[in-house]
This record gives structure tokens, C-alpha cells and sequence, in this order.
């Protein structure tokens, strides 16, 4: 078997006496689709916080690509190959689609200490932003200031915003939460697309979604993994049937 | 696809044309005014008001770059004229009052000044940002008072205006008031090329979203920092400009009122514009220097004593007027002038 592309070494976050992520320890193989599945408040939004150095760790190591990045900033692991959205949509409202892409490009590309040169003209970063907005379906809307942009297509330029810093690894932060039908399918059918070409971090509620694209899911409840498995013995799996005891998505 | 990206750029350019008309007529009518001001009788006054109001707009845009753009609220930016203005005075009390050692000190000093205070500051967000940068600048304003050999708190008269490689050119008020201009639109010029680059495009992106900055790569600490040294560098010309103005030197060049005129020029102004910074130095200066009069003149119905009250105490009217138009002219002037392009 291929060596993991992100390993959590028994990873441990806690607020005083309150444990939200408790000694997880998790693989990600290169390829894959890895959902991250669990009830609210399970801590899964805390878990891709610590992977992608939003938050620091109290205990537990991260590696990615066999180096350890326990210790980088969020800046850093992005640079290494580590991208996220965010269930909160993050995106810079009064610039335009196209440069709130074009700045992940620029940020990959070249140094940002340049002082002179018009960077909303320039031709190597708008052409692959434009690749990226043409690839999450919102090439047409690529010069509409992204703060008048409809929320689901907000969430799709997170994804292409991700897809800019040419990441090895991307966290999903509910891609599809609050979007309508019609939008979550365009989502799901892009990251149908996107998961032959990267490896997947998926975190969601929508369980049809991640039926339908995941490899191998872990199911996360009180900050511990209880099962990582693929998504049809996860589903037979009675402890997981336990946890979700009451929720209908699941049965 | 094509076409549709092509009709919604198209209006792009024009609207951006529209606005920066206002920068040109603004930088032509400072340099037809000297015109004027012979024509006018009392060209010494009119000449130094403008001057004043260049130098000021100059010291309101350098604090616009990181303010407007980078919601980097600098309540010490007086600091950076206080340094600008002592690198003239105790430069040319040691005999050294060439510009061009004086004006490179004043700028390097400035840089220093700027990346070890910005250097701590920008560790810190919001109030305490504003705190913490009044504090520096009261630190340097009370250093000032106590350099006894440099005037300490009264303060040091300058012999003369700087020289310019051995020559008084400075010591004419129209090659002054020239000089001045070329000041302003060269730093207008360089600022307005740096919030459109990269670096600019980064700072203007930090201001709107900071952590969408840092997921994608960026570290925008060293981004705020560098223009805030850029920042502090103009500011600093500005008080070597304010100097030579006055030919005199003083620690009120760095009082906190300072900084917060400063504050309300770039506000009154309209923030993230550049010339807005400059139009509101100019509104502000204006309207301090007309204001009694106006009141004056507007007060005629009232009897003498009143009216004579009213115009010593002027600042009474200035204050809340000040605000007025701050809360109903949100965007300050310039949002009145771009209000009627739209719909």
C-alpha cells in the first residue's frame, strides 16, 4: 500500500476540561476520497481547523507527504500543498470572481513584493484563474464582484479558489451546505471530476453525496474516530447505526 | 463566453475614466493656482495656504494607503511629521542643511521608526492597534519636548529653508510651492501604482478578508508591515516639507490632535481613493481657515456681542459640522462626487 499523503497521529484539541478532538488517528491515502462523516458537534469543523493550521494542536502529529507539519503556519502548509474551504463561506466579497482567484494564483506564482504593474491585467494569472472558475462551472460569472454572487455560487468559487493553489491535498469544509438541489449537483458532479486528479478530504452532511463519491469514510462522534471503513461497511457498521440512532439520512 | 466577458469589462474602464479626472483637475488646478494667487494681491498668503494644504493632503494619502486600503487605523501617524521635521532642524543645527541628506534621513529615519513600531503594532488588531500606535507616537512627542538642545518644548527656529545641492533655491516661495507639488504627484504616482500591483491587490485583499488570505498562501503580516514603513516614508517627507514651510520646528508637529486630523482628513475625504485624502486635507484646511469668517458674515442678524462670541469661537460650529458631514456624506466627498455617475 502507497504511503499516506496525511497521517494524524493521535491528534488531541481541547478547551479546558472539554475534549474535541480526542487522539485521532487517520490516513489518507493518495487518490482518494476520504469523508469525514459525524452528528453536530462532533467536531469535525475543529478537525479540519487543526489539519489546516487555523487552530494549533494540544497533543498529536501531522504529517503530510511524510514530513511532519505539526508546528507551520496555515500559510506554509498551503505553500506545501494543503488547501481548504471553509463551511462559513471566506471569500473577499468586493473583488471580483476572477481576482478572488487570480490572488490564489498570485500567491503560488512569482513574488507578491512587486510594486508597480497593474496585477488585475496581468495575463499568466487571470488565464489559469479562468481555468479554475471554467472547472467549478462559473466561467460566465468570472468578472461579477463576488459578494453579488448567489450563495451556491459562492461555494462553488471556494472550490475554485482551493483548485487556484494547485493544492496535492483539499479540505472540504461542507461544500454543499445551504445550497439548493440543482446547485449541490453541479458541486457533486464537479468533484466527481476533481477526484481523479487529487486527494479529497470531504467533510458533509449530505450522506447521498457522500455515498455516491467517497472511497473510505470515518465517522467522527465526540471528537473520536469510531470507524474508518468503505462507505457500504460503514453503513452496516452498528456502532455508526447507533450514533446516528434517530437520524433518518443514515438509514 | 467571450462576448459576455467582453460587454460586462467594457464599462469598467469608462467609470474608472470618469473617476480619475478628479485626481487631474485636482493636480491642474495646484498647479494654476499660483497664477491666481499673483493675480489676487495677497500672493505670500494665498501661496502658504496652499502649500500647507499640499503638504497636508500628502501626509492625509500616505495614512489613506494604509487606512483606505490595508483598515490599518494609525491613530501616531503625527509621529512620522515630527521625524521629518526633526531630521530638518537638528540636521541643520549641526550645519547640515542639504536636502539631499536631509530628505534621505528624514526618510530613513521614518523607515526605522515605522518597522520596529509596525513591527509590534501589527501583532495587535482593532482598538488595540489604535492604542498602540498613539502610544509610540506620545512616546517620540514627549521624547521631542525633552531634547533641550533641539528647543525641548518651545521648540527650534530653522536660519533658513534647506538648500538643494549647496543652492537656496527653497528660499523663493513659488519654487517652494513647487517643489511641494512635485512631492505630492510623485508619491500620488507611486501610490497609486502600488494599490493596483500585487502587493497592493494582497493588501487590499487582507483588509477585505484576512484569513481567506492566509488559506491561500499569503503571510499578510509582512504585507501590512511593509506598507506600513511605505506608508510612515511619506508621512516623513511631509514633515521635512512641513518644516521648511514653517522654517521652524516643534514637538506640537507630533501632537495625538495631530494624528487624529489626520484621521478625519482621510475620512472627510473618502476613504481607499488617494485624492480623496488630499480633497479632505484641503476641505478641512479650508474650512478652519475661512470658518470665522463665514460665521461672520452668516451671523448678521444677531446682535454684536453674540456675534462677536461666535466667530472667537468657531471651533464650536467646526466640530459638529465636521461630523455632519462625516454621518450624511457617507463615502465623504469623494462619495458625493462619484454618487452622480451611478443609476
Amino acid at each position: 500500500m502507497a504511503e499516506p499523503l496525511l497521517e494524524l497521529r493521535s491528534l488531541r484539541k481541547n478547551y479546558g476540561a472539554l475534549v474535541v478532538t480526542d487522539h485521532v488517528s487517520l490516513s489518507v491515502r493518495p487518490g482518494e476520497l476520504h469523508a469525514i462523516i459525524g452528528p453536530n458537534g462532533a467536531g469535525k469543523t475543529t478537525l479540519i481547523h487543526q489539519v489546516s493550521g487555523m487552530l494549533p494542536s494540544n497533543a498529536g502529529q501531522i504529517l503530510f507527504a511524510g514530513e511532519d507539519i505539526t508546528h507551520l503556519s496555515m500559510p506554509q502548509r498551503v505553500k506545501r500543498g494543503l488547501a481548504r474551504s471553509f463551511q462559513i463561506t471566506s471569500i473577499l466579497p468586493g473583488f471580483s470572481a476572477m481576482e478572488n482567484v487570480a490572488l490564489a494564483v498570485q500567491a503560488r506564482s512569482g513574488s507578491s513584493f512587486r510594486f508597480f504593474g497593474n496585477a488585475s491585467q496581468e495575463k499568466g494569472l487571470n488565464g489559469t484563474a479562468m481555468d479554475c472558475l471554467s472547472e467549478v462551472g462559473l466561467g460566465a460569472r468570472a468578472h461579477i464582484p463576488a459578494g453579488l454572487l448567489s450563495h451556491g455560487e459562492k461555494r462553488q468559487l471556494e472550490l475554485a479558489i482551493g483548485l487556484a493553489t494547485k493544492p496535492k491535498l483539499l479540505l472540504l469544509d461542507e461544500p454543499l451546505a445551504g445550497t439548493g438541489h440543482d446547485e449541490s449537483q453541479r458541486v457533486v458532479e464537479t468533484l466527481r471530476r476533481l477526484k481523479s486528479r487529487l486527494t479529497i478530504v470531504l467533510i458533509e452532511h449530505d450522506m447521498d453525496a457522500v455515498f455516491s463519491l467517497a472511497d473510505r469514510v470515518s465517522v467522527l462522534v465526540y471528537g473520536r474516530v469510531i470507524a474508518t471503513d468503505t462507505p457500504e461497511r460503514v453503513r452496516e457498521n452498528p456502532e455508526v447505526r447507533a450514533a446516528y440512532l434517530g437520524d433518518e439520512e443514515m438509514v | 463566453m467571450t462576448e459576455l466577458t467582453g460587454t460586462q469589462t467594457a464599462p469598467a474602464p469608462s467609470s474608472s475614466m470618469r473617476i480619475d479626472s478628479i485626481p487631474l483637475v485636482l493636480f491642474a488646478a495646484f498647479a494654476a493656482a499660483p497664477l491666481l494667487a499673483s493675480a489676487s494681491g495677497a500672493e505670500g498668503y494665498v501661496l502658504s495656504l496652499l502649500t500647507r494644504i499640499m503638504i497636508f493632503g500628502l501626509a492625509a494619502m500616505s495614512l489613506d494607503l494604509i487606512l483606505g486600503y490595508g483598515a490599518l487605523v494609525s491613530f501616531g501617524h503625527a509621529a512620522f511629521l515630527g521625524i521629518g521635521a526633526y531630521a530638518v532642524g537638528i540636521l541643520a543645527s549641526h550645519g547640515i542643511e542639504d536636502a539631499l541628506i536631509q530628505i534621505p534621513a528624514a526618510l530613513g529615519a521614518s523607515a526605522l521608526f515605522a518597522l520596529v513600531t509596525g513591527a509590534i503594532s501589527l501583532r495587535t488588531k482593532g482598538v488595540y492597534f489604535i492604542m498602540i500606535t498613539l502610544a509610540f507616537a506620545q512616546m517620540l512627542f514627549f521624547l521631542a519636548t525633552s531634547l533641550a538642545p533641539y528647543g525641548g518644548d518651545d521648540g527650534l527656529t530653522l536660519p533658513n529653508r534647506s538648500l538643494i545641492a549647496g543652492a537656496g533655491l527653497l528660499e523663493n516661495d513659488y519654487a517652494f510651492y513647487a517643489a511641494t507639488l512635485l512631492c505630492l504627484i510623485g508619491a500620488y504616482l507611486l501610490s497609486r501604482a502600488i494599490v493596483t500591483s500585487r502587493f497592493g491587490r494582497v493588501l487590499r485583499g487582507t483588509k477585505e478578508n484576512a484569513v481567506r488570505m492566509e488559506a491561500v498562501g499569503f503571510q499578510p503580516f509582512r504585507f501590512q508591515l511593509a506598507a506600513y514603513v511605505i506608508s510612515g516614508m511619506m508621512a516623513g517627507l511631509a514633515g521635512w516639507l512641513m518644516a521648511n514651510q514653517a522654517e521652524f520646528i516643534s514637538p506640537a508637529f507630533m501632537t495625538w490632535q495631530r494624528s487624529g486630523e489626520l484621521i478625519f482628513m482621510v475620512v472627510l475625504g473618502g476613504l481607499g481613493s488617494l485624492h480623496g485624502a488630499i480633497i479632505g486635507a484641503a476641505a478641512f484646511l479650508l474650512l478652519e481657515e475661512f470658518l470665522p469668517e463665514i460665521l461672520h458674515a452668516a451671523s448678521f442678524l444677531l446682535n454684536d456681542d453674540i456675534r462677536s462670541r461666535l466667530t472667537e469661537n468657531w471651533q464650536m460650529v467646526f466640530g459638529p459640522l465636521l461630523i455632519l458631514i462625516v454621518l450624511f456624506a457617507r463615502g465623504g466627498i469623494m462619495g458625493l462626487l462619484r454618487r452622480p455617475h451611478h443609476g
